[in-house]
C-alpha cells in the first residue's frame, strides 16, 4: 500500500510504485480532471500540484509521490473565488476544454512565482502545455486578467 | 471571366452530376424545414409519463426541460449554441434546461450538407443552383444521414432549431390558454413560464401533460432577430464553467461499476490483419487479467489503463504488410505519376480557352506539395462498451452516430439497431472522430468479454499509428501573365481522396469524383479570362480522411500561393490585385475589410513582410493577412488579421475563438507537421514529432465577422485554408523566397 494525500484527504493505493500518478488519480481514485494526452510530458494536460509545484503527473511515479500532498483542480482552496479560474471563465478560454485543467494548474503556479508576468514569461512557462484547439490568445489574456485580479485583492 | 451566375451555369453544364428537375420551394430555408418535418421524432418513443415532446429537439417532463444538441460537440461549441437557438425562442434562460446529445435517428439528418452536395459554386444563388440544392436536400432527407462535419452545424440548425423552439413556445401557450380560458393573444412567455394577463406564472414543466394532449402549433414562426435576447450577442458558452472547474466528463472520463480497462496494439500497416503474436511476458505483468487476439492486433484487459498499456507494449506481433508503399518516397512517386487520364477525377471548371490563354505573354509553372498530417486531438480515441446477449451499448464521442452502430454491429455480427449509442463530450476531433479505428476494436473486445463493461483508451502512440491522415497532394499549376495582368490559370492537382475514402469505410462507397478535391481549386472568384481546375485521384496510397477544412487545406495553399506568384509576376500588389479581380461583391468586401484591418498600405519595418490569402470553403469566404519579421532565430509570426462573412453571427465570442483556433491550426501544421511512412507505419508517434503551434509561436489574431452573405455559414473550418498560403506569401514578401511545400520548416526556420 502506498499512502499519499490528494486534495487534503489521505488515500491508500495498492499499485506498483512505477505507476505514474496520473493513472492512480484517474483509474484508482476516480479523479478525472488530470487528463491523459501524451504520456511523455509533451502536452501538459496531466498537470497537477505536488507540494505546491506544478508537475506532469504522467511523469511522477507513485512510489516517489508517497507521503506528499497532491492537489488537482477539484481540490483547489476557495475554488469559486480563484482568480485564475474566474479569469478563465470570464475570457471563455476553453473550446474542447480537454487541456484546460492542465493549463490552469500551470498558470496558477506561474502566478505564484510572478505576480505580473510579461507575455514573454507566459510564453516561456506555458509552452509545455499544448492546446490543439488554439486557445492561446485567450490563455494569455486570462493570465493577465488573473494577475490583475490577484493584485486588486491584495 | 464571366459574372458569377454564368460561371456557375457553365460549371453546371460541364459538371457530371445529373440533376433532376428542380423542386419549387419558396426558399432554401423553407425547403429545409419541409424536409425536416417528415423524418419522425425519436424522442416520442422514450417519453416518460405526463411528458411532452414537440419535435426531435425539445422534451419537457414534469420535473425538467431537456434540449437536444443535434451535432457532436468537438470543441466547436454546438453543445451550447444549438440549445441556445432553441432557448432563445422558448424564452428559456441558461440554467433552466438540461442539454443532451442526439441519439442516432434520421430525424437528425444534416440539412447543412445540401450546399456542398450541389455542384454549384457557393456564391451562386441562381434558380438553377437553388433547385440543385433543394434536390440535394431531398436526397439527404431520404438518406437520413446524421453527421457532424463540413462546418455545417449552424447552417443545418439555425432555422430548424429556432422553429423547434417557436413551436414549443406556442404550444405551451395554447395549453395554458385551454387550461385558463384566457385568449391566446393575451398570453405571453418569459423565463421558462407562461404568463397570464392577471400576472399568474405557470412553469413550462407544469404544462407538460396538458401540452401533450393538444396538437402542436406547427406553423409557429421564429422571432425577428431584433427581438433576440441571446443569439447574436456576446454570451457565455454553456460548457465553459464546467470545463474550467474540471467537472465536465469527457468520453474518456466515463466510468461504470465492474469496468475493466483495455489497451491495444494494432497493425500500423493500416487496414491489414495480425499474423501472429507472442504474449508470454505480458501474461504475468501487474494488473493483467486477459490477453485477446483481435482481427488487426491484440488487446490487454487489466485493472488500470496504465497496466494495460504497459503489458500490450510487451507483446510481440507479426503484421501483414501494407498494401500501400512501405516507404514515403513511394507515396510521392505514385502521386507524381497520377497526372494521367486514367486517374482523372474531374475537370471541375473550364473558362475561356485555357491552352490559347497559356500561350499569351509569359508562361509560369510551379509544383506544390502537401504531406499527410495527423488529427491528434488531445483526448485520444477511447470508448466504453458492454456487450450482452441482446446487443451492445457504447459510450463514445463520435461525429456519425448511425455509422457507429453499423460499424460496431458488423464487427461482431449484430444488427445496427442492436447497438445503443450514447454520444459523449469530446476533447477535440478535427475529423478524427469521423473514423472508426476505436469503434471496431472496442466492439471486438467487449464481445469477447461479454457482460463486462470495457473501457478502451488508445495510447498516444497507437492513436498516431492508427490515425487515418489528411490527404497527400501535389499540384502542377500553370499560368500566364501579359501586359500587367493574369491571363490564364490552369490548376491541376493529384491527391488521395479523403471524402471518398471516408464514405467507403462507412459502407457507402461512391463512384463519383471526390468533391473535396475541388475545394479550394475550382472555387476561385478572380475574374480570369482563361481558367481550368482539374483533379486526379491517386490510387493505392494510404487511406486518407477529412482533416479540418479537408480538400481546401491543401488546394487552398496551392491555389492562393500560385495566384500570388502570378500577381507578383504581373507587377501588381497582392491585396489590391485580389480586390480588383474579385467577381463577387460580398467577397470583395471581405478582402477590403482585411485590407483596412491590417493597414495593408501602411509602412513596414525592416525585415518584415505581409502576405494575404483568400479562400472560400464550405461557403464561407475568408481573407487573412499575416505580418512576419525575419529574426536571427528565424521567422516570427507577429500578427494575423482575419475577415470572414458568415451571413449571421450566432455567438460572436465563440466565433472569434473558432477563427483564432483555425488560424493556429492552419499555421502550426503548415510550419512543422507531416506524417511519413517507413516500413508501412507512420514514423511520428507523439507530439514531439508532430508539434504544431505552441503558445510561444502564437501571433496576435484579430478577427472581424461580416454578415453580408445571403445564407448562414459555418466557421469551424474556413479559417484554416488561407493561413498557410498567407504565411508563405508573407515569407516571400519578406525574403523573396517562395516556399511551395508543407511543412515550411523543411526550408526555413521559425522562432
Amino acid at each position: 500500500m502506498i499512502e499519499l494525500t490528494v486534495n487534503g484527504i489521505k488515500r491508500q493505493v495498492d499499485v506498483v510504485p512505477e505507476m505514474p500518478l496520473l493513472w492512480v488519480l484517474r483509474d484508482e481514485l476516480g479523479i478525472t480532471s488530470p487528463k491523459y494526452g501524451c504520456g511523455v510530458a509533451q502536452c501538459g494536460a496531466c498537470t497537477v500540484h505536488i507540494d505546491g509545484k506544478a508537475v506532469r503527473s504522467c511523469q511522477s511515479r507513485i512510489g516517489e509521490v508517497a507521503g506528499k500532498s497532491v492537489v488537482t483542480i477539484e481540490g483547489l482552496e476557495n475554488r469559486d473565488q480563484n482568480p485564475v479560474l474566474q479569469a478563465w471563465i470570464d475570457h471563455q478560454v476553453p473550446q474542447c476544454g480537454y487541456c484546460q485543467t492542465g493549463q490552469i494548474m500551470q498558470a496558477i503556479s506561474l502566478l505564484e512565482r510572478a505576480s505580473k508576468p510579461t507575455d514573454e514569461l507566459i510564453d516561456q512557462v506555458m509552452s509545455g502545455n499544448l492546446c490543439r484547439c488554439g486557445t492561446y490568445p485567450r490563455i494569455r489574456a486570462a493570465i493577465h486578467a488573473a494577475a490583475a485580479m490577484k493584485m486588486a485583492e491584495k | 471571366m464571366e459574372d458569377i451566375k454564368n460561371i456557375s451555369r457553365r460549371a453546371f453544364v460541364f459538371g457530371s452530376a445529373a440533376i433532376a428537375g428542380g423542386i419549387a420551394f419558396g426558399s432554401y430555408g423553407d425547403a429545409a424545414m419541409a424536409a425536416t418535418a417528415t423524418n419522425g421524432n425519436p424522442l416520442a418513443a422514450e417519453l416518460g409519463p405526463n411528458s411532452v415532446t414537440f419535435n426531435p429537439w425539445v422534451e419537457i417532463s414534469p420535473d425538467k426541460i431537456t434540449l437536444i444538441a443535434q451535432h457532436a460537440d468537438i470543441g466547436q461549441g454546438v453543445g451550447s449554441a444549438q440549445p441556445i437557438l432553441i432557448a432563445e425562442e422558448m424564452d428559456l434562460d441558461p440554467g433552466q434546461f438540461e442539454v443532451r446529445f442526439a441519439g442516432p435517428s434520421p430525424a437528425y439528418f444534416n440539412t447543412g450538407f445540401a450546399n456542398e452536395n450541389a455542384p454549384f459554386l457557393s456564391a451562386d444563388h441562381s434558380p438553377a443552383a437553388e433547385a440543385a440544392r433543394a434536390d440535394a436536400l431531398e436526397a439527404l432527407r431520404k438518406s437520413g444521414l446524421q453527421m457532424t462535419g463540413g462546418s455545417s452545424s449552424i447552417p443545418d440548425t439555425y432555422e430548424k432549431l429556432r422553429i423547434a423552439g417557436a413551436v414549443a413556445r406556442e404550444t405551451l401557450k395554447a395549453a395554458a390558454a385551454k387550461r385558463s380560458g384566457v385568449a391566446l393573444a393575451d398570453i405571453s412567455t418569459q423565463s421558462g413560464h407562461v404568463i397570464l394577463p392577471n400576472g399568474t406564472k405557470i412553469p413550462y414543466v407544469e404544462l407538460a401533460a396538458e401540452a401533450a394532449r393538444i396538437a402542436p402549433v406547427l406553423d409557429a414562426k421564429p422571432r425577428d432577430p431584433s427581438k433576440w435576447r441571446m443569439v447574436g450577442k456576446p454570451m457565455m458558452r454553456l460548457d465553459v464553467r464546467s470545463k474550467v472547474m474540471g467537472e465536465l466528463k469527457f468520453g474518456i472520463d466515463k466510468k461504470m461499476a465492474g469496468m475493466m480497462y483495455a489497451a491495444v496494439k494494432l497493425n500500423p500497416n493500416k487496414g491489414q490483419p495480425l499474423k501472429s503474436y507472442e504474449a508470454g511476458k505480458a501474461q504475468s505483468m501487474p494488473g493483467v487479467k486477459k490477453i485477446l487476439k483481435l482481427k488487426n492486433g491484440v488487446a490487454v484487459i487489466a485493472t488500470n489503463s496504465w497496466y494495460a498499456m504497459k503489458a500490450v507494449d510487451a507483446i510481440q506481433c507479426v503484421w501483414a504488410p501494407s498494401t500501400y508503399p512501405a516507404e514515403q518516397a513511394g507515396h510521392w512517386k505514385v502521386l507524381e505519376g497520377s497526372f494521367k487520364p486514367q486517374f482523372l477525377g474531374k475537370e471541375w471548371r473550364k473558362v475561356g480557352d485555357i491552352e490559347a490563354g497559356l500561350k499569351q505573354g509569359t508562361l509560369f509553372k510551379a509544383e506544390y506539395r502537401a504531406p499527410y498530417v495527423g488529427h491528434q486531438p488531445l483526448e485520444p480515441l477511447n470508448g466504453l462498451a458492454i456487450v450482452s446477449d441482446s446487443g451492445m451499448e457504447i459510450w463514445v464521442g463520435h461525429q456519425s452516430p448511425q455509422a457507429v452502430q453499423s460499424i460496431a454491429a458488423a464487427a461482431i455480427g449484430l444488427k445496427p439497431e442492436q447497438v445503443t449509442f450514447h454520444n459523449q463530450w469530446t476533447g477535440g476531433s478535427f475529423g478524427h472522430r469521423l473514423e472508426f479505428e476505436n469503434i471496431r476494436v472496442l466492439a471486438e473486445i467487449a464481445n469477447q468479454m461479454r457482460g463486462t463493461p470495457i473501457k478502451l483508451v488508445f495510447s498516444r502512440e497507437q492513436d498516431f499509428l492508427q490515425d487515418i491522415p489528411r490527404q497527400i497532394a501535389i499540384a502542377r499549376h500553370r499560368g500566364s501573365v501579359d501586359k500587367g495582368k493574369i491571363v490564364a490559370a490552369d490548376l491541376q492537382l493529384a491527391s488521395t481522396a479523403p471524402l471518398k475514402g471516408l464514405l467507403e469505410r462507412m459502407g457507402a462507397p461512391s463512384k463519383d469524383p471526390d468533391p473535396q478535391l475541388a475545394a479550394g481549386l475550382w472555387n476561385v472568384y478572380y475574374d480570369l479570362p482563361h481558367f481550368r481546375a482539374t483533379s486526379y485521384e491517386a490510387q493505392g496510397l494510404s487511406p486518407s480522411t477529412t482533416w479540418r477544412s479537408v480538400g481546401a487545406s491543401t488546394a487552398g495553399f496551392f491555389t492562393e500561393s500560385f495566384i500570388d506568384e502570378l500577381i507578383h509576376a504581373a507587377g501588381l500588389d497582392p491585396l489590391k490585385a485580389r480586390i480588383a479581380m474579385c467577381s463577387v461583391p460580398t467577397y470583395r468586401k471581405v478582402l477590403e475589410t482585411v485590407a483596412e484591418m491590417s493597414n495593408w498600405n501602411g509602412p513596414l519595418g525592416n525585415g518584415k513582410g505581409r502576405g494575404v490569402a483568400f479562400v472560400e470553403s464550405f461557403g464561407t469566404p475568408t481573407a487573412e493577412v499575416i505580418e512576419i519579421t525575419m529574426t536571427d532565430r528565424g521567422v516570427r509570426i507577429d500578427k494575423v488579421w482575419v475577415a470572414v462573412d458568415v451571413g449571421k453571427v450566432v455567438d460572436p465570442v465563440n466565433l472569434e475563438s473558432q477563427v483564432q483556433g483555425g488560424v493556429v491550426w492552419g499555421l502550426g501544421h503548415a510550419m512543422n507537421c507531416q506524417l511519413t511512412y517507413a516500413k508501412g507505419a507512420v514514423q511520428q508517434t507523439n507530439y514531439n514529432h508532430h508539434e504544431a503551434m505552441r503558445i510561444y509561436q502564437c501571433p496576435v489574431i484579430e478577427v472581424r465577422a461580416l454578415e453580408n452573405d445571403p445564407k448562414v455559414r459555418g466557421i469551424g473550418e474556413p479559417p484554416v485554408p488561407p493561413a498557410a498560403p498567407a504565411l508563405a506569401n508573407a515569407i516571400f514578401a519578406a525574403t523573396g523566397k517562395r516556399i511551395r511545400e508543407m511543412p515550411f520548416n523543411k526550408f526555413i526556420d521559425f522562432v
